[in-house]
């Protein structure tokens, strides 16, 4: 078991990432049938307040604080405990971020900051809406900066060895957000915040939207790639077999420092300002992270075929009936990797230059990231939810639980194939995302969107309804297995933290060699970068005044 | 580093994978010019009613197979004029600019998808295959009349 420092710090991470589960899922339900015509709101609260709520709370909130939950468990377990001053600092970010949190949240339940998750000017929300969201991106740095303290602590002692897989997959992931964050917090600090609150008059548009994409893109690199630690690092240990190959996966992590940065004008290839070969050049960055999504795949097989025949599954495709299928720990991430494979094949889709005008905005991309985000990293995170919180509190997870928690991913899966599936397609016959839909004035071609088996007014929200019942059976699991479940006893009754075996002596170790990888991350920023910011400066048009549209 | 000898086969195909896919992308962007709306004029937001083209919003011929059409988004509606009308079969270069947030301008069953942002013109050279009414949609949030922001185009004959 952890030291009672971590457990509790752990704990409370979760606590606010359950919390804002809840508040967020609640969100999307409404969202479904608000946008069938089937619900109506009362005057002070509107459709758009609600999607920022959603958007804001599942995709910021609920991801950060889980992912640092996991951080500070795994960190405490594969390296040792904390320190007192890593803890101090873990707190102090905690509560910097909790801060910012529920400022945010204030602003847009009190309807100030109707400006959806990516904020775009010169759209103007609340300026306290900014300043929340700033804290909450300081607090997460400081979080982050804590854990790289503690692992600099552990090379000191171990000088000269190759720190523990997990241990090196969190700092990768860290020095991502950072990195992508400088975006974020430029565009925050230097032109949001002084424009909000009035001290200079207008916006530089253009340059805002770049720096937003700059880290919008890596930001979900930021939610997949704690998914993959626990790819990598955990199901090997259920399956019982050591991790595939350790310098595959640093190589992979490493990969996507490197191309995850430079790659956010694919989120503007259909707007002007940038310049055809610069929006080309991050297209062909995009596409190099198809590498290290390969390679993970790859290894993800490879260990599920080992386990499969060390458990006597025999021919081409026998292993596959011996994996641990029992095992909800296994089940629930391995359900999440088959939805991250059409997942990424869209996200191919997305980033094709030509192809991203057909889906644009459509409600296409509402599907993908529901199947991306939503699913993989969402159930990835459930499925170590089921273990982390008794693992955190020592209690037991009984036999119930876990029938419970097979309902549970039985349902989300289903839900969001429905969801999904009617939104790829509606997208595709191009109905817009982010509308509190109307159906333009009853215009034919917008009726033909939903006239189909699938993309009909009702599959949607049967879809979403499933799904917001699996996010109730979750939070029952949460809160019993947080606080009602009876303490484990015998050794046997205590959850574990399963974390594989990683041979290391095979790696080279240029792998953990920070300075170089982050130089080169810059190199490829400054390339991507560098020129169409300079123009975006030089030959920028008279700045925007705000707009309160809503 | 080991790699195991399926993966490298693995690896290999990956990358050539990715080498056809953006050779394809990249010949059809730069040899066929099939690339997506852009342009990087520039345009003061508060003066677009003054400047040129837009402050004569609609569709105004070029040359015999050319069609120009300006037109103005703004919350929640589109100026292109009195009425949005071009012809089947000739080129048509939309140009759009915002006075206030970003919007965009989407033509259903088409593949313009262009998004309006202040300060920019967004340019887009389009030739219609079918004579129709096509509806035209704002699928950039924009407000709470977002909903509400759409137009026709009639494809004439
Ligand atoms: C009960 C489960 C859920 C339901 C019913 C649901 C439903 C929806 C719907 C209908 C939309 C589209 C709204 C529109 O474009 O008008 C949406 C948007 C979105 N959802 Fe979900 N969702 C759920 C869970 C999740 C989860 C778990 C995540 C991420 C962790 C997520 C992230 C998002 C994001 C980022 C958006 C886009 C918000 C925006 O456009 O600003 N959703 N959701
Ligand atoms: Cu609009
Ligand atoms: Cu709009």
């Amino acid at each position: 078991m952890l030291p009672a420092g971590e457990r509790k710090l752990a704990l409370w991470n979760m606590g606010v990432a359950y919390t804002a589960f809840l508040i967020g899922t609640l969100a999307g339900l409404l969202q479904v049938f608000i946008r069938n015509d089937a619900l109506e709101l009362p005057a002070w609260l509107d459709y758009y307040q609600i999607l920022t709520a959603h958007g804001v709370l599942l995709a910021l909130i609920f991801t950060t604080f889980f992912i640092f939950a996991f951080f500070i468990s795994g960190m405490s377990k594969s390296i040792g405990a904390f320190g007192p001053k890593v803890l101090l600092w873990n707190w102090i970010g905690f509560l910097v971020m909790l801060a910012g949190t529920i400022l945010a949240t204030v602003m847009i339940v009190i309807g100030e900051a109707s400006v959806l998750y990516t904020f775009y000017a010169p759209l103007m929300a609340n300026p306290w809406y900014y300043v929340g969201l700033a804290l909450f991106v300081i607090g997460s740095w400081i979080m982050g900066f804590a854990l790289v303290g503690h692992y600099m602590k552990w090379r000191k002692v171990n000088r000269g060895e190759l720190s523990p897989l997990f241990a090196f997959m969190t700092v990768t992931t860290i020095v991502l957000w950072v990195i992508a964050c400088l975006g974020v917090v430029a565009t925050v600090l230097f032109q949001y915040i002084p424009w909000a609150f009035g001290w200079v008059d207008t916006i530089n548009v253009e340059l805002s939207r770049t720096l937003f994409w700059y880290f919008g893109h890596p930001l979900v690199y930021f939610w997949l790639l704690p998914a993959y630690m626990a790819w990598y690092t955990v199901v090997p240990k259920i399956l019982g077999v050591p991790v595939f190959s350790d310098s595959l996966a640093r190589l992979a992590f490493i990969l996507f420092i490197l191309f995850s940065i430079p790659v956010g004008f694919h989120h503007q290839l259909m707007e002007p300002g940038i310049s055809d070969f610069w929006k080309f050049l991050q297209v062909v960055l995009t596409f190099m992270v198809i590498l290290p999504s390969l390679m993970t795949a790859f290894s993800m097989f490879a260990n599920f075929e080992r386990a499969g025949r060390k458990n006597g599954g025999k021919g081409l495709f026998g292993w596959f009936t011996k994996l641990p299928w029992k095992d909800l720990r296994f089940t629930s991430i391995f359900i999440a990797m088959a939805f991250f494979i059409p997942g990424g094949a869209g996200g191919i889709i997305n980033a094709s230059f030509q192809l991203n005008e057909i889906v644009h905005n459509t409600l296409w991309i509402v599907g993908h990231f529901h199947i991306t985000v939503g699913t993989p990293v969402a159930m990835t995170f459930m499925g170590l939810t089921y273990w982390l919180i008794p693992y955190l509190t020592g209690r037991k997870f009984s036999n119930t639980m876990k029938k419970l928690g097979f309902i549970q991913i039985g349902l989300w899966s289903v839900g969001m194939l429905l969801m999904s599936t009617a939104q790829h397609i509606l997208g595709l016959l191009g109905a817009p995302r982010r509308t509190a839909y109307s159906g333009y004035n009853g215009h034919e071609s917008a009726l033909e969107w939903f006239d189909g088996i699938l993309t009909n007014h009702v599959t949607m929200a049967v879809g979403g309804s499933i799904l917001f019942l699996s996010a109730m059976l979750l939070l029952y699991i949460v809160i019993m297995s947080a606080f009602v479940s009876p303490k484990a006893v015998e050794p046997h009754e205590f959850v574990e933290f399963p974390l594989a075996e990683s041979d290391k002596r095979a790696t080279p170790k240029i792998l953990e060699n920070w300075w170089l990888w982050i130089g080169i991350a810059f190199l490829l920023i400054i390339i991507a970068y560098a020129i169409p910011i300079a123009q975006m400066i030089q030959h920028a048009p008279p700045g925007s005044r705000g707009f309160i549209t809503w | 580093m080991h790699l195991h000898k399926y993966e490298k086969i693995w690896l290999v195909f990956g990358t050539v994978c990715l080498i056809a896919f953006l050779s394809i992308v990249g010949v059809n962007a730069f040899a066929h010019d099939h690339t997506p709306a852009g342009g990087i004029h520039t345009i003061d937001p508060e003066k677009v009613r003054e400047t040129a083209p837009f402050n004569e919003p609609g569709v105004k011929q070029l040359d015999d197979d050319t069609y120009q059409a300006a037109i103005v988004a703004s919350a929640f509606a589109y100026d292109g004029g009195e009425t949005l009308e071009v012809p089947v079969g000739k080129e048509i270069i939309f140009k759009i600019t915002s006075t206030d947030v970003v919007h965009s301008f989407t033509i259903d069953n088409t593949n313009v998808n262009m998004m309006v942002v202040p300060g920019q013109v967004t340019t887009k050279a389009y030739t219609f295959k079918e004579p129709g009414t096509y509806l035209i949609i704002c699928n950039e949030y924009c407000g709470t009349g977002h909903h509400f922001m759409y137009t026709e185009i009639e494809v004439t004959e």
